[in-house]
């Protein structure tokens, strides 16, 4: 077992502009270890940028990231698991060989744990090209096992899982934020996890 | 597939221009090179697309490599892939273009030294067009320009061989500068272009 994260992380006046259009400005959170934040809001409002934003991927209009704790040297993109619309699995490739060309890349290691995380192990020699829509995210999720890494950032993450996987998943953020690690969830659908914080964008107009 | 291509072009040539083998061996240097330019450009948009596509860009941005070294790993697996079996291919196609046999080592060696240029200068063209439909035909405009002189030192080191005394030596140094330079600088370009490409 990875030792328990120590990492927290603050976001102070965010902006975000797309194509000439705001999307939101003066964002502000503070996640200590352990936190969860879960971003909600209609589509179009700018969650997956701002899941973007703290990955970076994508050019902050204004304020700044900044990570406090024992690996706080090291750049916030690297801290970050992203899990977005993608998969990211090729399907030229086996799921074992998926999850440890990911394990390898991103210098973690525990491979079968994270063939376990999600049930994948019965799957591990069957390439990737054959899986169904949700087993493949499935893959993508599993990543976050294959390598520690205190922020998780969860694009939509239970979209085409099946209720049992959902379970799973809740359990795994839980597992996650007991470890001293942080989430960051954007979501429709009510995970059990016990968000600290929510972040909801474009409700400016409507209060 | 760029292989294929590659024999495709070459074949239909003679058949274009009629059995004069005197002329045949003439432009045997300066078709053998365009055809290798062309064959290597049909497969550089792969570079980074299917990295794109299926999401794997996100992952390695935020993984612990720097990006231009991704991007570099990725342009010399297309020389290896692409540009090296290009390479072994054209002495045997030099054959079908009545190429003197004095000339096929000169041949083998400019490739090889202009080969890598190719590949890393494709793979710049590659990422700048990343996300756009059709972007084959604008990654041709971008890139064939940039390879107007290693098509010049390409062909002028095997020409002395066809047509005349010239020094061997001058073009193929030339050859390795382009390639060594585009190693060293293409990475960066193409990791600036696929973070453009991640927004």
């Amino acid at each position: 077992m990875s030792p328990p994260f120590t990492i927290s992380f603050e976001a102070r006046d965010i902006a975000c502009e797309r194509g000439g259009r705001t999307l939101f400005e003066g964002l502000n959170f503070v996640l200590e270890p352990g936190g969860a934040l879960l971003v909600s809001g209609p589509n179009g409002t700018g969650k997956t940028s701002l899941l973007r934003q703290i990955a970076g991927f994508l050019p902050l209009a204004s304020g700044r990231f900044s990570a406090a704790g024992a690996e706080a040297a090291t750049p916030i993109a690297e801290l970050c698991h992203y899990v977005g619309h993608l998969n990211a699995a090729k399907t030229a490739m086996s799921v074992r060989e998926n999850l440890a060309f990911w394990a390898d890349f991103l210098e973690g290691g525990d491979l079968d744990g994270a063939l376990d995380a999600f049930g994948l192990a019965p799957l591990a020699d069957i390439s990737a090209g054959l899986l169904s829509a949700g087993q493949k995210r499935k893959l993508a999720l599993s990543r976050l096992f294959a390598a520690p890494r205190p922020i998780w950032l969860l694009d939509e993450p239970s979209v085409s899982l099946d209720a049992a996987s959902v379970k799973r998943l809740d359990a795994a953020i839980r597992g996650h934020l007991k470890q001293g690690g942080i989430a960051i969830v954007s979501t429709h659908v009510p995970l059990k996890t016990k968000f600290a914080q929510e972040l909801a964008l474009g409700r400016e107009h409507a209060a | 597939m760029a292989l294929g291509f590659y024999l495709i072009v070459i074949v239909i040539i003679p058949l274009g221009l009629g059995p004069n083998l005197n002329l045949l061996a003439r432009i045997a240097p300066g078709i053998l090179w365009v055809g290798l330019l062309l064959a290597a450009l049909l497969s550089a948009g792969r570079i980074f697309e299917s990295d794109y596509e299926d999401g794997t860009l996100d992952v390695i941005a935020t993984g612990p490599l720097p990006l231009p070294v991704v991007a570099g790993a990725k342009c010399l697996a297309h020389w290896v892939a692409t540009g090296i079996p290009l390479v072994l291919l054209a002495p045997v196609l030099g054959l079908l273009l009545n190429l003197p046999l004095s000339a096929f080592p000169s041949l083998a060696l400019a490739m090889l030294a202009g080969t890598p240029a190719v590949s890393f200068i494709a793979g710049i063209g590659a990422s700048l067009t990343l996300g756009l439909r059709r972007s084959g035909l604008l990654l041709a405009l971008l890139v064939v320009p940039l390879y107007v002189p290693i098509l010049i030192f390409g062909v002028s080191s095997v020409t002395p061989y066809v047509s005349g005394p010239n020094s061997l030596w001058q073009p193929l140094l030339i050859l390795c500068a382009l390639s060594l330079a585009s190693i060293v600088l293409a990475p960066f370009a193409a990791a600036a272009a696929l973070r453009n490409a991640l927004r």
